[in-house]
């Protein structure tokens, strides 16, 4: 040990400063850029946040108060009426029942589709795959506003011909939901699957595993953490969609919650705003706890389109 | 040498066991076939097949009975309103991803400045508008405009500021939906910049200092190099997205007051499919092909570039 490490140690056990006096200006720069930097992230975060909490506080309010236009930014009767409303009106329920089945089932499309499409893209190389990848990130990029007036038609002409009904069914979005959450799903899992080693699965391969046992045994556990992110991803696009719904059904038994929100609680001229911010919440609700608990795997799978590639 | 030819000699010989490789090898390609079969199957019906559909529909009349080739589009060159929707969607669009792309690099470095320790707090507050269904906090916002009600009036009104006609005034609902759209989608500018920001390593920056480089200095000579790419690619993204908004500008104003705020998807939506002229609505939404298009080359050799790098 040297003479200064010795003195250094000295004088770190004897509770004294560490770091020396010359940088002082430096470390006053650093507190200034601190400042400045909490300064404007409390500024963002007030502007970020605004709404969520605006929605909060309204969904407490009765329609007596909110008539009243007392201070907007607080709740002087605060009341759980419009919850008891909403959760307990048939209609509202069924809006999150049709929300909540066509979720469930647009994520298990999604992820056995993808899961086994990304599969077969980065481990086994066949004709035409390169360009296979290449569209399917493309499709990700064609947007639902350009699909939608065609598959509209579509729908009411497969009508035609084979008697099946579709449009004004919930069922017709477990049918389109895919093309938008596929794409986007299947390029992550061939991120994640492209990063496992290929010693991994051609160890497996001789000894005797079949590729279904591959996927099963190895990719998947392995891969874990992209199929989290790809799962939360295709539950956050299907939950929120609104495009869709919106022009393909009508009839009050068939809407998924945003459209019905959007439609049957706005009522002419008439806005119950409490039930209104309080439908919304209960919206944002489902996405907002997966978020909360999940966060990590929320924006790995928001970054890997651009970061994995 | 003798060890080779012995190979390729053993190799040659065993006739039987290439053949089964072959049929192995079949068996492969046929397995990755009926593994990606339902993604070609979903792509091709449900996006690829509509596409051209869509072509298919503009050429067509109202009753979609004849065909009218570009009949739909010479009538919409000559509706003012179509203009209008086309100004409106070019504004929106770039005013809106400019804004969204400097607030998310500001909130990106403030974030990336303060200690590590209290960043991931930070970061989950400020992504919160990117995670609620844009039409549910859509409303929030169509509720903090409300006219007679307005909560951000009632706090001007404190400064005695006037009240604002946020939806309104043609002018303020095209800044309204603007400001809406620029809440909702700066968070993800400010995520994808915060993963560039870390992948930019240490060194560089330690470098440039004991060269005696300034905080600009840094920021134009290393930071923005090295995020140049995420940056494109970002930037890109949100261009096609915003573009083809329809869930702000649908629930905000709806298209109004007088058309002003309408952009390529509600336009198409009200003609499409509330006023039932498809074939004209479709027409709508096919002028959004020529930038997305572009856009999509661009993000397209972006990312291949960084899959090289990498």
């Amino acid at each position: 040990m040297t003479a200064t490490a010795t003195f250094e140690k000295d004088r770190r056990d004897r509770g004294g400063p560490t770091r020396p006096v010359r940088h002082g200006s430096m470390s006053r720069d650093r507190k200034r850029a601190l400042f400045w930097s909490y300064f404007f992230l409390i500024l963002f975060v007030i502007f970020f946040l605004t709404p969520p909490i605006y929605m909060f506080i309204t969904s407490l309010k009765s329609s007596t108060e909110i008539a009243g236009a007392t201070n907007p930014w607080w709740v002087f009767d605060p009341t759980l009426a419009n919850y008891e409303a909403l959760l307990t009106s048939s209609e509202f329920l069924t809006f999150i029942l049709n929300s909540a089945m066509v979720s469930v089932l647009v994520v298990s499309i999604t992820m056995v589709v993808s899961v086994m499409a990304a599969f077969a893209l980065s481990r086994m190389r066949f004709w035409g795959s390169a360009t296979l990848a290449t569209g399917i990130f493309l499709c990700y990029l064609i947007p639902e506003t350009l699909l939608f007036i065609p598959l509209f038609k579509m729908f009411a002409v497969v009508n035609e011909f084979t008697g099946i009904q579709l449009l004004n069914k919930w069922y017709v979005l477990v049918l389109v939901y895919p093309t938008l959450t596929v794409p986007f799903c299947t390029w992550i899992m061939i991120g994640y699957f492209a990063s496992i080693p290929k010693e991994l699965d051609e160890a497996a391969l001789i000894d005797g595993a079949t590729y279904l046992q591959t996927l099963t045994k190895i990719f998947i556990p392995v891969a874990l953490p992209g199929i989290i992110a790809a799962t939360i991803f295709a539950f956050t696009v299907s939950w929120a969609q609104f495009l869709y719904p919106l022009a393909f059904t009508t009839s009050s038994d068939q809407l998924v919650l945003p459209v019905g929100i959007v439609t049957t609680l706005i009522k002419g001229d008439v806005y119950n705003w409490g039930q209104i911010m309080t439908g919304a919440l209960i919206a944002a609700a489902p996405p907002l706890v997966i978020y909360a608990f999940l966060m990590d795997y929320y924006i790995a799978g928001l970054t890997a389109g651009a970061t994995k590639g | 040498m003798v060890d080779t030819a012995t190979k390729s000699g053993a190799y040659a010989g065993a006739a039987r066991p290439r053949s089964s490789l072959k049929r192995l090898m079949q068996r492969k390609s046929t397995i990755a076939f009926l593994l990606t079969l339902p993604l070609i199957l979903i792509i091709a019906s449900l996006v690829i097949y509509p596409a051209f559909y869509a072509v298919h529909l503009a050429t067509l009349s109202k009753s979609m009975t004849k065909f009218v080739g570009f009949g739909n589009f010479t009538f919409l060159f000559k509706r003012e309103v179509f203009w209008m929707v086309v100004q409106q969607s070019c504004i929106f669009a770039i005013s809106a991803v400019v804004f969204k792309a400097l607030i998310g690099f500001f909130v990106a470095h403030f974030i990336h400045a303060i200690p590590t320790k209290g960043q991931r707090k930070w970061r989950g507050m400020l992504l919160v508008p990117w995670v609620i269904p844009p039409a549910m906090s859509t409303l929030a916002w169509f509720w903090l405009f409300d006219p007679s009600y307005s909560a951000i009036n009632w706090l001007l009104a404190l400064f005695g500021i006037d009240p604002v006609p946020f939806l309104g005034n043609p002018y303020w609902a095209r800044f309204s939906v603007i400001l809406v759209n620029v809440w909702f989608g700066a968070p993800f500018f400010m995520i994808m910049y915060l993963a560039a920001l870390k992948s930019v390593p240490e060194q560089l920056y330690e470098a440039a200092a004991i060269d005696g480089a300034n905080w600009w200095q840094r920021l134009w000579y290393i930071t923005l190099p090295m995020m140049r790419n995420i940056i494109s690619i970002t930037v890109m993204f949100s261009l096609i997205v915003t573009f083809a908004n329809f869930d702000i500008v649908r629930v905000l104003t709806a298209g109004g007051p007088i058309d002003k705020t309408h952009v390529f998807a509600t336009y198409a939506f009200l003609l499409g499919i509330q006023g039932g002229d498809i074939p004209l609505g479709a027409a709508v939404s096919l002028f959004m092909v020529p930038i997305l298009g572009i856009s999509a080359i661009f993000i397209l050799r972006d990312v291949t570039k960084r899959g090289n790098e990498a």
